[in-house]
């Protein structure tokens, strides 16, 4: 079943054009990778998904129907939740009011709660009390993370969780991914590590420009074609 | 003179500009708005009230009670139609509409209430007082101070207790984010505007009880107001009482020295310590 | 052709030549006008020379005052003290008007640039009541309750006699007069000079500093220093029309003089409805505002209550006023402060 698809998905910022017509698709339990350079239009796409930025409603559909147009804190209660980029932790409040937070919008009881995050990230509990940006990069996406699992979503949109990061520290946040899966959302993920993206996912995007330039599942893309997707073709 | 009678009345008397500038904090801390109207709603508030008082002949403190849900209304209202439209990194178009808000309600109250001056009447508190043996103190200032104590404990509650405090701060700190978690930020500042006002209808009731009034006086406590919140340093609610404090204090020292200086010693109290410390007795760590 | 440089547009040129011509007419005026059409553009021209200075202010240098009225209290007393107490010509005292300004303005910078966006404006509003308050502690100039210039000093300026002469008026009335000019003067002056100065590499620099703070900084302008200058001019402007404004009146009190309705109210309203950040936003603003002055005023609190209607109305749904949205509708400017390329092939007009 498709969960998610974007259709024809277009964005601006004023007057500079960002997306051209974008589709993708997400289907129920599976994780989809988005890669491309920096300005490929990644990061405006997941934007565009979570309602922080507008769209015709047709052009974002969950579940079959048209949620482009609705604003941030609807399409999170709808069950879509966001890890932005550069995590975003609320300065004023502490790791587990962070978490805390992430439940507002809450509309559906589910597996994740303080607990089940603190068993995710143990570390967290030991620092729950602390101002949420006295963390490591590695724990404040760990944050980030559990704060976007605490609404229980159905949907999980991660922006660039390894940038920035240690590959030791990026390995065990991924080592988290097959968990969260496991109690009911399905990933979008946006990475600018090719290998990572190959690894984790059933299904990756390549952008360029504001396009898709390459679809597939892992297995059957080759390095040259993801190459050309992502620096253009040779001319 | 005495010293120490008049430093407490001056204690005192803080209390009354805590409760004026509780409400500007709240606001200013969650959204960054300046509220240039906020003196002319307490005033608007005190109306409320004596018009509860002389409707239905209740006790002042149970006006305020009914008064309470409808300025909140009054507030959230505001905001959702009025102040959230002109929210954004430009700070001239709210401090505009809130001028143009403050000379309406001055005006509306004018032309419903008269120029005369008014006062809620509290029967035998308005007199009544405690021997402390060193001092002896109304009991109308007690309770004002008390209130403004209370107030705090409970918009400090709210604030670092309550999941609604949470939403507060994390739209303060970052509204787009905010919105990720399902915060509609619109809501949150509607909501912190409709607490702001149940506090100016608290300070209301104090105006209208201690002296008269009447619809100019609005602005003079918006002064007040603002300067107990820039010495007590942004977004610290007990750095605002002790900012109210020492403009009381200043006042009454000042009208006891000479009756005419009472308001200039306040703002030449608080012109110094704006020299001595920019960012108040108790700013906050980041912002 | 080469390229050029050039600010003019035909509007502001046929702007320019009606300026001069109107200007003539405005200095001819009151050999055919009444007293109380001298009164009311007298009031006009003051009420346009305090606009401009708060969109000076606030308009292009994002300072947004509430506390001009200390510095039209402060010309006006500084003024009346030297008429009473030194026996100066009180022409020759509006000079100290616009120096008392300017001296109290440094230190009033001093302590508003230490207050962000909207505390300034709160900042400005308490220094002004501290001035106010100081000011009504002066015994010499009636104290609380205010004076009057004295009958040698208000009857006997310099040129009075001369206009008495030659207009055959009475000695109120050629004080009108001698008042009008001088206002005409300023107002000439004023918009002459902020629209130099705009057009100074300074001046852009402020427009740069209003459009877009961060990256003016970028670019290497230096905000605080401008901030310095817009602050002092308009407090020097603000003080001669303060001055002027109780030279013309003749007696001054306290809460008239430092009055918040009367000398920043009403001067916020008239540049917010006209379009706050152009030149040509206050002229219009001041015009619509003496109309409704004129037929409303007698209304009271109604009319008061209206004024800060339309203010939150037009704040809210035409940001730029009056003369913003004439603008976007036209394209016309009467003071081009941008510069633009003419000549050479690019170029579609054959200047």
């Amino acid at each position: 079943m498709t969960l998610l698809e974007t259709r024809a998905l277009t964005a601006r910022y004023g007057d500079f054009q960002a997306l051209f017509g974008v589709d993708i698709a997400l289907q129920a339990g599976q994780t989809v990778a988005i890669i491309g350079a920096n300005g490929a239009g990644k990061t405006t796409l997941m934007r565009s998904i979570a309602g922080v930025l507008r769209n015709a409603p047709e052009q974002v559909l969950f579940e079959g129907r048209s949620v482009g147009a609705l604003p941030a804190d609807e399409i999170t209660a709808l069950g879509i939740a966001m890890v932005p980029e550069g995590r975003r932790l609320f300065p004023s409040l502490s790791v587990e009011e962070n978490l805390l937070i992430g439940a507002y919008g809450r509309k559906v009881q589910g597996h994740w709660g303080l607990e089940a995050v603190y068993g995710l990230f143990p570390i967290l509990r030991e620092r729950r009390l602390n101002p949420g940006t006295a963390l490591s990069g590695g724990q404040q996406q760990m944050v980030a993370i559990g704060r976007a699992l605490m609404s229980n979503p159905r949907v999980l949109l991660c922006d660039e969780i390894s940038l920035g990061l240690a590959p030791v520290v990026i390995r065990d946040i991924y080592a988290a991914l097959p968990r969260i899966k496991e109690a009911g959302a399905s990933v979008v993920l946006v990475e600018q590590d090719i290998g990572q993206a190959m690894k984790v996912s059933d299904h990756v995007y390549c952008m360029m420009e504001g396009r898709v330039t390459l679809s597939g599942s892992p297995a059957s893309l080759s390095r040259a074609a993801i190459h050309d997707a992502y620096f253009g073709a040779h001319a | 003179m005495n010293w120490i009678d008049t430093i407490a009345q001056g204690v005192l008397l803080g209390g009354l500009y805590a409760l004026f500038a509780a409400g500007l904090s709240l606001v200013f801390g969650i959204m960054r708005l300046v509220n240039l109207a906020h003196g002319d709603l307490i005033v608007m508030g005190a109306y409320l009230i004596l018009l509860v008082v002389s409707v239905t002949g209740i006790n002042p403190f149970l006006a305020a009670l009914i008064a309470m849900p409808l300025m909140f209304a009054l507030g959230w209202g505001l905001q959702r139609v009025v102040l959230n439209r002109v929210l954004g990194p430009d700070i001239l178009p709210p401090l505009l509409v809130t001028f143009g808000l403050s000379i309406v309600v001055q005006n509306v109250l004018l032309q419903g209430f008269s120029a005369d001056s008014q006062r809620v009447g509290a029967g035998a508190l308005e007199t009544a007082s405690v021997d402390l043996g060193v001092v002896t103190l109304g009991v109308m200032p007690l309770l004002t101070f008390a209130s403004a104590i209370a107030v705090i404990v409970c918009l400090n509650w709210v604030f670092y207790r309550t999941s609604l405090g949470r939403a507060f701060r994390a739209t303060s700190d970052d509204p787009v984010t905010a919105s990720l978690m399902g915060i509609k930020p619109q809501g949150i500042f509607a909501m912190a505007t409709g607490i702001a006002m149940i506090v100016v209808t608290i300070a209301a009731l104090y105006l209208g009880m201690r002296a008269n009034f009447d619809p100019t006086i609005g602005p003079a406590r918006l002064i007040y107001a603002f300067e107990a919140v820039i010495i007590g340093g942004l977004g610290s609610l007990w750095g605002t009482l002790a900012g109210g404090v020492i403009i009381g204090v200043a006042q009454t020292l000042g009208a006891a020295i000479n009756p005419e200086w009472q308001i200039l010693a306040g703002h030449i109290a608080f012109l110094v310590v704006l020299l001595i410390r920019p960012r108040g007795l108790f700013p906050r760590a980041f912002d | 052709m080469a390229y050029r440089v050039e600010t003019r547009t035909t509007a502001s040129s046929l702007a320019a030549v009606a300026g001069i011509v109107l200007i003539g007419v405005l200095i001819a005026f009151p050999a055919f006008a009444g007293r109380g059409l001298i009164q009311d553009l007298f009031f006009i021209l003051t009420m346009l020379v305090l606009a401009q200075f708060w969109n000076l202010l606030a308009g292009y240098g994002g300072l947004v005052s509430v506390g001009q009225q200390a510095f039209v209290g402060l010309g006006g007393y500084a003024m009346f003290g030297a008429a009473i107490l030194w026996g100066w010509d009180p022409v020759a005292a509006l000079v100290l008007s616009g120096v008392a300004a300017l001296l109290v303005a440094v230190p009033t910078a001093f302590f508003a640039f230490r207050l962000a966006g909207a505390y300034f404006a709160i900042g400005t509003w308490v220094v002004a009541e501290v001035v106010r308050l100081l000011v009504a502690q002066w015994k010499a100039v009636g104290g609380g309750t205010g004076t009057s210039l004295p009958r040698e000093a208000s009857g006997d300026m310099w040129g009075q006699a001369a206009i008495e002469a030659l207009f055959g008026v009475r000695s109120a009335a050629a004080r009108d007069i001698l008042a009008y000019w001088l206002a005409l003067a300023l107002c000439v002056a004023t918009i002459g000079g902020i629209y130099w100065l705009l057009r100074t590499k300074r001046g852009l620099a402020l427009a740069a500093v209003r459009d877009n703070a961060q990256a003016a900084r970028a670019v290497g302008v230096d905000a605080g220093a401008m901030k310095w200058v817009v602050f002092l001019t308009a407090a020097f402007g603000t003080g001669l029309a303060g001055g002027l404004i109780y030279l013309q009146k003749g007696r001054i009190s306290p809460d008239a003089a430092f009055s918040v309705t009367d000398w920043t109210a009403y001067v916020i309203f008239i540049v917010v409805i006209g379009g706050i950040g152009t030149i040509e936003g206050p002229i219009i603003g001041v015009l619509v505002f003496f109309l409704l002055q004129s037929f409303f005023a007698d209304y009271g609190s109604i009319y008061l209550m209206a004024l800060g209607a339309i203010g939150i109305v037009i704040m809210l749904f035409a940001p730029r006023g009056l003369w913003g949205l004439f603008s976007d509708k036209t394209g016309i400017q009467l003071f081009p402060i941008r510069r633009r390329l003419t000549g050479g092939r690019l170029a579609k007009s054959k200047e």
